[in-house]
C-alpha cells in the first residue's frame, strides 16, 4: 500500500507542485491549505508525513508541528518543513517543536523525493 | 516545468499582488498593525518563494528585496514608513508587469530603481540571509579517493519524538559503500524499566567510501544537533597504508579513547586475548571490543580486494600500438639477422660474442611480444554457448555445445577474424546438421544433440574442429544439388571428399527451406574465403546419419615464424620450421638408382619428394650431394629436394604484392640479413600442385 503524506501550504501552486512529484512516485497525498486546515485533516487519515511550509495564515507550520506532535498517532511520523531561505532561527523553532527536517525551496522535484525516501524509507 | 504548473503559479501571484495592495493600503492607515504586516509578508513570501520553484528566477529575485525588509518590519527592527509603502506598491506594480511578460521579463533600470530604494532601508545592505540564498547547491556525486570512516552514532533518547527513524540513516550510510554496522546494546534497561518511545542504542559503522566526508555528514543533517557523532578517517589508500601490518586490537581502543595505554598493558601481562581481557577486567563494554573487531575486519577484507584487484590488475593497450610494436620487433629481427652475417664474415671475436647476445635477446624479445598478441581462443567459445541456447531454442531443438580446448591460445588477430567463420559453422550444424528431437530418436540417437567446438596445436598450426553428431552430409542431396546448380559437369567422377568441399562454393545451399538462421547458400563460401585470408584451410569430413565434422587449420601467428632457410640455385627459400621433421642427404647415384621415381628410403619408411628445381623450372646443374628436407603433413611425409639446407632463420613474413596473388605455392616474403629476400614456400600447396600434376600425367 502507497504511503499517504500531507502536503500544507497556503500557496495553491506550491502545493500542486508537491502533490503532483509524490503522486508521480506513487504516494498518496492530502492536501492542506494552512495548519488550521491541516489539523482538520489529520485525525483518521493515517498520514504517514507531513511536508509543511511555515509562513501561512490561520496557523503558522511551527504551531502546526507541535500540535501534531501532540496527536498520539502522529508522535512519530516525519514531519519536513519547507523553508524559504535556510534561516537558522526559524529551523530550530521547528525542530524544537518536533520537526525532522527541512527542505529549503526553491527545490527540484527530485531534491524533495530525496528528502521524503531520506525520512520516510 | 509544466505549463499549467506556471500558469496556475501565475493566476496566484496575482491574487497576492491584489492582497497585497489592499493590505498595504490598509497598513498605511494603521501602520502598527502586525496582522496586516503578516500579510504582507505572507504575500510577499509565497510570491518570491513559489516563484522559484516554477522558473520565474528574477521575479524571485526582485521580491527578495522587498521580502528582507519586510522581515524586519515583522520583526519590529523597522518602522512602515510611507517611503516604504510607497515603494512596496511601486515593486508590487512591477512584479505585476513582469508577470505579464510571457516568460517574466528583464530586469530594467525601473526595476534595479525600487530595489536600490529597498535596500537602502535595510540596516546591512548584504544580509547574511541574502548570501545563504545564493549559496549554490553542493555537488553531491564528487568522486573522490576511498576511504574508511569510523562513524559513532549516539541519538538523543528523544530522537523519536522528532519522527526520525536512525535505521533508515544507516540504510543510507550503506548506500555509500562496503559498510559494517556494529549496535552497542548495553544502554537498553531492563524490560520493566524500558521506555519504548526512546532510544537506547548507539552504533560504530564503519565505512569504506569514494564519498566525502561531506556525504557522509549530509546524511546525519536533520539530526546533527541532536545526537552525538563523530566521523573519523581510518585508512586511506596508498600502498603503504595496505602494507602496513593491520591495527591490533588494542591500538584500536586506545585510538578510539576507550581504554588507555596503562590499562592495555596491564592486561597485555596475562596471554590471553586482548579484547577478552579488557571485557573481563570491566574496563570496556562487550560490544565495543566486537565493534573494534568488526573494524579490524573490515579493514581487512578491505585491503583484501585492494590486493585482489593489484592481482588481477593487467593495462589495456590499444591494438594498433601492439601492432607496431610487432613491426618493430619484426625489422629488428632483420637488422639483428645482417649483423649476424656481417659478423660471422669478419673474423672479430668481442664482435661475434656481441652479436650473439644481440641475437639471443632478439630471439626473446620476438617470443615474448608474440605471446602479448597471443589469447585463449576461449574467450570466443563462450560466446557460443550463448548462440547455441538462443538458435535451438529458437528452431525447437535441443543442442548442448562442449568445447574443448579453450586455452589454446591464437593470435589476436586470428582470432578476431575467426569469429565470423565460427558462427556460421555453428549455425550451419544446429540448422541443418542437428536433427529435431523426434526425428533422432527415430534414428535411435538420444534426442539432444551436441555440438563439438575443439581447439587443438598442430605444429605452427592450431585446428579447429566443429563437430556435431547430426544427419550428416547427404553426398547424392549434395551431387543432384550442384548438377542443378551447374557447378559440376554430369559426367564428372567425384570422390566423396570432392563432394563434400563443394559445399563451400559459392551459392551452394542443400537446405530444403531457407531459414532465418541459416540456408541462404551465403555462408559457407564466406566461410572458405576468411580462412584463406588467415592463410588457413578448411576440411569437411561426414558419415551419413552420424555427423558432420569441419576441420580448421590456422597459422598461430600471421607476423613472425621460424624458418629453415634453404638455397636452390640462386634464390633462397623459407620452410616453416614447425613441419620440418629433418634432413637427408641425397646424391646423384641416389637419384639414378630411383629409376626416375622420386622415393627415398628413410629409416626403412618410404617417403616421397618433390625437386624443387623441377617445381621451380630452375635451370643450371644440381651440386653432387643434395639435401632432402622431409616434412611432415597431414596426408604423410613429404621430402623437398635444395641444393643446401643454410639453417634456422627467424622470419619476419612479409605479404607477396598484387601481382603475385596466383602464385599460391608461395604463402609470403622475408628479408634476408644481406637484404636480399626469401620466398617463403606453402607446403600444403606445393604438395597439392604436385599431386595434381602427376593426376594429370596418369
Amino acid at each position: 500500500m502507497s504511503k499517504i503524506i500531507m502536503a500544507v501550504d497556503d500557496s495553491a501552486s506550491m502545493r500542486q507542485m508537491v502533490s503532483f512529484t509524490l503522486k508521480q512516485a506513487g504516494y498518496q497525498v492530502v492536501e492542506a491549505a494552512d495548519g488550521r486546515d491541516a489539523l482538520s485533516k489529520l485525525d483518521g487519515s493515517g498520514v504517514h508525513m507531513m511536508l509543511t511550509d511555515l509562513n501561512m495564515p490561520n496557523m503558522d507550520g511551527i504551531e502546526l508541528i507541535r500540535q501534531t506532535r501532540a496527536n498520539p498517532s502522529c508522535k512519530f511520523i516525519p514531519i519536513v518543513m519547507l523553508t524559504t531561505e535556510s534561516q537558522a532561527e526559524r529551523k530550530q523553532e521547528g525542530k524544537a517543536a518536533g520537526a525532522t527536517g527541512w527542505i529549503v525551496k526553491p527545490f527540484k522535484p527530485e531534491q524533495l523525493l530525496a528528502v521524503v525516501r531520506k525520512v520516510l524509507g | 516545468m509544466i505549463e499549467s504548473q506556471r500558469e496556475a503559479y501565475r493566476a496566484e501571484a496575482y491574487d497576492l499582488l491584489a492582497e497585497l495592495e489592499t493590505s498595504l493600503l490598509a497598513l498605511e492607515e494603521d501602520p502598527g498593525d502586525m496582522e496586516l504586516i503578516g500579510r504582507v509578508f505572507r504575500a510577499l513570501h509565497t510570491i518570491k518563494g513559489s516563484g522559484a520553484m516554477f522558473g520565474f528566477d528574477d521575479i524571485a529575485a526582485f521580491t527578495h528585496d522587498v521580502e528582507t525588509v519586510f522581515d524586519l518590519v515583522r520583526n519590529e527592527k523597522q518602522g512602515v514608513t510611507k517611503t516604504l509603502v510607497d515603494l512596496t506598491l511601486r515593486a508590487g506594480d512591477w512584479i505585476r508587469g513582469m508577470l505579464d511578460e510571457s516568460d517574466g521579463g528583464a530586469m530594467d533600470s525601473r526595476g534595479s530603481e525600487i530595489t536600490s530604494a529597498l535596500r537602502e532601508l535595510i540596516p546591512k545592505p548584504d544580509s547574511p540571509a541574502r548570501q545563504v540564498a545564493q549559496t549554490p547547491l553542493p555537488a553531491i556525486d564528487d568522486e573522490q579517493v576511498e576511504k574508511t570512516y569510523r562513524i559513532f552514532l549516539r541519538p538523543d533518547r528523544e530522537i523519536f519524538s522528532r519522527g526520525a527513524n536512525p535505521v533508515l540513516l544507516l540504510y543510507e550510510l550503506r548506500e555509500l559503500g562496503e559498510c559494517s554496522v556494529i549496535a552497542h546494546t548495553e544502554a537498553i534497561p531492563a524490560v520493566e524499566d524500558i521506555d519504548p518511545e526512546q532510544c537506547h542504542i548507539s552504533w560504530d559503522v564503519i565505512l569504506t567510501t569514494r564519498r566525502g566526508i561531506d556525504a557522509i555528514k549530509d546524511i546525519f543533517i536533520f539530526i546533527e544537533d541532536e545526537c552525538e557523532l563523530t566521523i573519523e578517517v581510518i585508512a586511506e589508500p596508498g600502498p603503504e597504508d595496505d602494507d602496513a601490518p593491520p591495527r591490533r586490537i588494542g591500538e584500536i581502543l586506545i585510538e578510539r579513547g576507550l581504554v588507555s595505554q596503562e590499562d592495555l598493558r596491564v592486561a597485555l601481562g596475562a596471554q590471553r586475548r586482548v579484547g577478552e581481557l579488557l571485557v573481563d577486567k570491566g574496563l570496556v563494554e562487550p560490544s565495543r571490543v566486537e565493534s573494534a573487531l568488526a573494524e579490524q575486519e573490515h579493514i581487512r577484507a578491505v585491503r583484501s580486494r585492494h590486493q585482489k584487484e593489484e592481482q588481477t590488475s593487467s593495462v589495456r593497450v590499444p591494438a594498433e600500438r601492439l601492432d607496431a610494436l610487432v613491426n618493430l620487433v619484426g625489422e629488428m629481427v632483420t637488422v639483428q639477422a645482417r649483423l649476424s652475417q656481417t659478423v660471422a664474415s669478419m673474423d672479430h671475436a668481442g664482435l661475434l660474442s656481441i652479436s650473439e647476445e644481440v641475437e639471443r635477446l632478439t630471439a626473446e624479445l620476438r617470443e615474448n611480444t608474440m605471446s602479448i598478441r597471443m589469447l585463449p581462443i576461449g574467450t570466443t567459445f563462450s560466446k557460443f554457448k550463448r548462440l547455441v541456447r538462443d538458435l535451438s531454442g529458437e528452431l525447437g531443438k535441443d543442442i548442448l555445445l562442449v568445447t574443448d580446448g579453450g586455452e589454446t591460445e591464437l593470435d589476436k588477430t586470428v582470432i578476431e577474424r575467426l569469429n565470423d567463420p565460427l558462427v556460421h559453422l555453428i549455425r550451419n550444424c544446429i540448422d541443418h546438421g542437428i536433427e529435431p528431437p523426434g526425428v533422432r530418436e527415430a534414428a535411435g540417437k538420444p534426442g539432444q544433440g551436441t555440438v563439438q567446438l575443439a581447439a587443438m596445436h598442430s605444429g605452427a598450426y592450431v585446428l579447429i574442429r566443429v563437430t556435431d553428431d547430426g544427419a550428416g552430409l547427404d553426398a547424392d542431396a549434395i551431387r543432384s544439388k550442384a548438377l542443378e546448380k551447374g557447378l559440376i559437369a554430369a559426367e564428372t567422377e567425384l570422390s566423396e571428399k570432392e563432394l563434400f568441399s563443394l559445399i563451400f562454393a559459392p551459392g551452394f545451399s542443400t537446405a530444403r527451406q531457407v531459414t532465418s538462421v541459416s540456408g541462404r547458400g551465403v555462408g559457407m563460401d564466406v566461410v572458405k574465403r576468411s580462412i584463406d585470408t588467415l592463410r588457413g584451410s578448411i576440411d569437411v569430413s561426414s558419415q551419413k546419419g552420424m555427423g558432420t565434422t569441419i576441420t580448421l587449420k590456422l597459422p598461430l601467428t600471421l607476423a613472425i615464424i621460424d624458418g629453415l632457410l634453404v638455397e636452390v640455385g640462386d634464390g633462397r627459400y623459407v620452410l616453416p620450421l614447425s613441419i620440418v621433421e629433418e634432413c637427408v642427404e641425397l646424391t646423384r647415384e641416389d637419384l639414378a638408382g630411383a629409376h626416375g621415381r622420386h622415393i627415398t628410403y628413410v629409416r626403412g619408411e618410404i617417403v616421397p619428394y618433390i625437386l624443387l628445381r623441377e617445381s621451380f623450372a630452375i635451370t643450371g646443374n644440381a651440386p653432387e650431394v643434395q639435401q632432402i628436407v622431409i616434412t611432415e603433413s597431414p596426408g604423410g611425409k613429404v621430402g623437398f629436394v635444395v641444393d643446401k639446407v643454410v639453417g634456422e632463420h627467424q622470419t619476419v613474413i612479409k605479404n607477396m604484392g598484387r601481382a603475385y596473388r596466383n602464385v599460391d605455392v608461395i604463402s609470403g616474403a622475408t628479408i634476408l640479413g644481406d637484404g636480399t629476400v626469401a620466398l617463403i614456400m606453402d607446403v600444403p600447396k606445393l604438395v597439392q600442385g604436385v599431386e595434381v600434376l602427376e593426376s594429370l600425367a596418369n
